[in-house]
């Protein structure tokens, strides 16, 4: 298809999005990541049979810790599509992408750089 | 198992502002059952703690353990090389725990992670209810394995009262009515004749009206 979306995107791919822990999420946030975004299986069609709503569960958990913390939830985000979606996952990057943008770097990211230059 | 539910963040971020170094300790026993203390909640605190911290431009150490328990000595013991090191301990142990580990480390600055709830069971994920008051007298035998003093809201002994309406509590209309639960498990049992058998005064001194209580038990003493 070569659709093509952002290269500050990195992937990393686990078998489901039920594997993926809060604190896999809270660690790349901690660690300067920008914003985080899981890309499941539609709703209703996880192979085993929770692990993408549990993974929404996270998602929102982390949001809400990130806005406890004065960090924007928004920075997280999950979505869903068909394994034969490839449109629909270059469209859920680029989505993510604007939403970073309009947000601006991650503050941690700022002040883990500034004590990098210091 | 003792139930407990997490902090808010914030409250936590008050109590260390000040500090440098900051030690959350876990446990590994109740709290970890009820996903409010455990390794995993030690670690998503550490993070959020961290973050918040590098946002507002402090250089704060935050390190993480997780005991087995924080209500017995020896696991407490495991922390005493280090403990010196950190302004602070957040505990997310019970109650119990938070006191124990101040008792045992008496110059640290300790501050609880949890909130103590109830002694308890787990209905379902994330769902916990009340069963027991540790009212020092057990009475169960004669209420169908159902205990008034926890679940009934005016601890009734002899009851139930006035305010039970169709099986439910005045208090809540999704309470039930835990007279009404031990008459119809009675029922079901042929047991009740010991409805009808009155319950004495209850000697409220073994409950905490007596004052902090203690257990000695010298046949096991060393």
């Amino acid at each position: 298809m070569r659709l093509s979306y952002s290269t500050d995107i990195k992937i990393i791919r686990v078998p489901c999005t039920g594997k993926v822990d809060i604190l896999h999420i809270l660690r790349a946030m901690e660690k300067g990541a920008d914003g985080v975004y899981l890309v499941g299986c539609l709703e209703g069609d996880c192979r085993y049979k929770t692990g993408n709503l549990n993974a929404r569960k996270r998602v929102e958990q982390a949001g809400k810790i990130l806005n406890n913390i004065g960090i924007s939830g928004e920075r997280v985000q999950m979505y869903n599509l068909s394994s034969g979606e490839g449109p629909r996952f270059a469209k859920f990057a680029q989505e993510m992408e604007e939403r970073i943008k309009a947000l601006g770097p991650s503050p941690i990211r700022t002040q883990l750089q500034n004590k990098e230059v210091a | 198992m003792i139930v407990a539910e997490k902090k808010p963040v914030e409250e936590i971020i008050e109590y260390v502002k000040d500090c440098n170094s900051v030690l959350i300790t876990g446990c590994n026993e109740c709290v970890t059952v009820c996903e409010a203390g455990g390794k995993k909640e030690v670690g998503i605190l550490a993070s959020s703690l961290r973050m918040y911290f590098v946002k507002e431009e402090r250089d704060i150490k935050i390190d993480e353990v997780t005991l087995e328990r924080q209500c017995d000595q020896e696991y407490l013991e495991e922390i005493r090389q280090y403990v010196d090191q950190y302004d602070a301990i957040v505990s997310l142990a019970c109650g119990a725990g938070v006191q124990f580990t101040a008792e045992k480390y008496p110059s640290a600055q300790v501050f609880p992670g949890v909130n103590t709830s109830f002694l308890g069971v787990t209905m379902d994920r994330g769902y916990w209810t009340e069963r027991c008051q540790a009212c020092g007298e057990c009475i169960l035998a004669y209420t169908a394995g159902i205990c008034p003093v926890s679940r009934c809201a005016k601890r009734l002994l002899n009851g139930p009262c006035g305010g039970s309406t169709q099986g439910k509590c005045e208090l809540d209309p999704d309470l039930d009515c835990a007279w009404q639960l031990i008459i119809d498990r009675l029922k079901e049992l042929g047991q009740l004749e010991n409805y009808e058998r009155l319950l004495p005064l209850k000697d409220w001194s073994k409950d905490r009206a007596g004052g902090p209580r203690k257990t000695v038990r010298e046949d096991i003493q060393s």
